[in-house]
């Protein structure tokens, strides 16, 4: 069978022309499509389910459902988002077998439009991740995205991580483009409420420097 | 513009999809309300944060490992024929 993979060493195959070929029987056009999207996916994965081994194991399901399913892809959408819609649900999964006691969905009902005005309106030191070092902050702003609910952090990863649209957040999470954005907001402020805590501008001297 | 008007548009005015009579309302009320100044600029840092924070970063390792794994399954899928997902 011929392959396409020398058109793959090139800079840019297009992703339509990937997964045709995929279709077609090239699997090195599919391993091409993991190897594109697969760091997507691991971070989409552990940003939900906030476990590295599930992640790892919804990176897996994914892509082997999205290659075991290749043949139902219609190509209306990119196939990025339709691969980010099974990842998510694969996620979500993950973490409804963990938390059964509390279900975990993406359209959990969402509090009414009067108490989203920020509480805290302190302001933050200039450049203040440079307080702390790269684990430092890293830890800060997991532990910080953790508590938000799934719903809200999905909405947030997928848009402000992943950079996917709003139209594209939406359809991948089949959800309604106002729902998405009044999620997103909420997301962003509780997360800028949260980040406060750490990177509010100090009275005096006593940074964390 | 009220604090939570501004707040309503302040979602579409960080990703910049707002109209300009909007856009200009909007401008003209960070300019005197620091309260919604520092929110939006703390927001806008917030993402910016997060998206150069390289939080979850896949391995190398893990990365091939995982790779190898998908595409033996997706042989072994072949294989076995298209209800085996």
């Amino acid at each position: 069978m011929e392959t396409i993979q020398n058109k793959l060493e090139g800079p840019v195959t297009d992703e339509l022309t990937l997964v045709r070929a995929a279709k077609q029987g090239d699997d090195s056009a599919f391993e091409e499509l993991v190897r594109r999207y697969d760091r997507n996916v691991f971070r989409i994965a552990q940003h939900i389910t906030q476990n590295r081994e599930d992640a790892e194991d919804v990176v897996q399901e994914a892509f082997l459902k999205a290659y075991g399913n290749l043949q139902k892809f219609q190509e209306q959408s990119k196939f990025y988002t339709w691969l980010v819609r099974i990842a998510v649900n694969e996620a979500l999964m993950k973490l409804r077998r963990k938390k059964p006691e509390r279900t975990v969905s993406l359209d959990e009902d969402i509090k009414t439009e009067d108490d989203s005005l920020p509480r805290e309106i302190a302001d933050w030191s200039p450049n203040p991740e440079q307080q702390y070092t790269q684990a430092e902050l890293r830890e800060i702003l997991s532990k910080t995205i953790q508590g938000l609910p799934p719903g809200f952090r999905t909405v947030f990863v997928l848009r402000d991580v992943e950079g996917l649209s709003t139209e594209e957040t939406a359809a991948a999470l089949e959800l309604s483009v106002p729902a998405v954005k009044s999620r997103l907001l909420r997301a962003r402020l509780q997360l800028r409420e949260r980040l406060g805590r750490y990177f509010q501008k100090r009275e005096s001297g006593d940074g964390n420097q | 513009m009220k604090c939570s008007e501004f707040l309503h548009e302040l979602t579409n005015y960080l990703d910049g999809v707002i109209d300009e009579h909007t856009k200009v309302e909007l401008e003209n009320h960070l300019s005197w309300c620091h309260n919604c100044y520092v929110v939006c600029d703390t927001t806008k840092k917030t993402i910016e944060i997060y998206r150069d924070s390289q939080l979850y970063e896949l391995p190398e390792d893990l990365r091939t490992r995982l790779r190898s794994a998908i595409m033996t399954k997706c042989q072994q899928h072949r294989k076995r024929g298209p209800e085996s997902v």
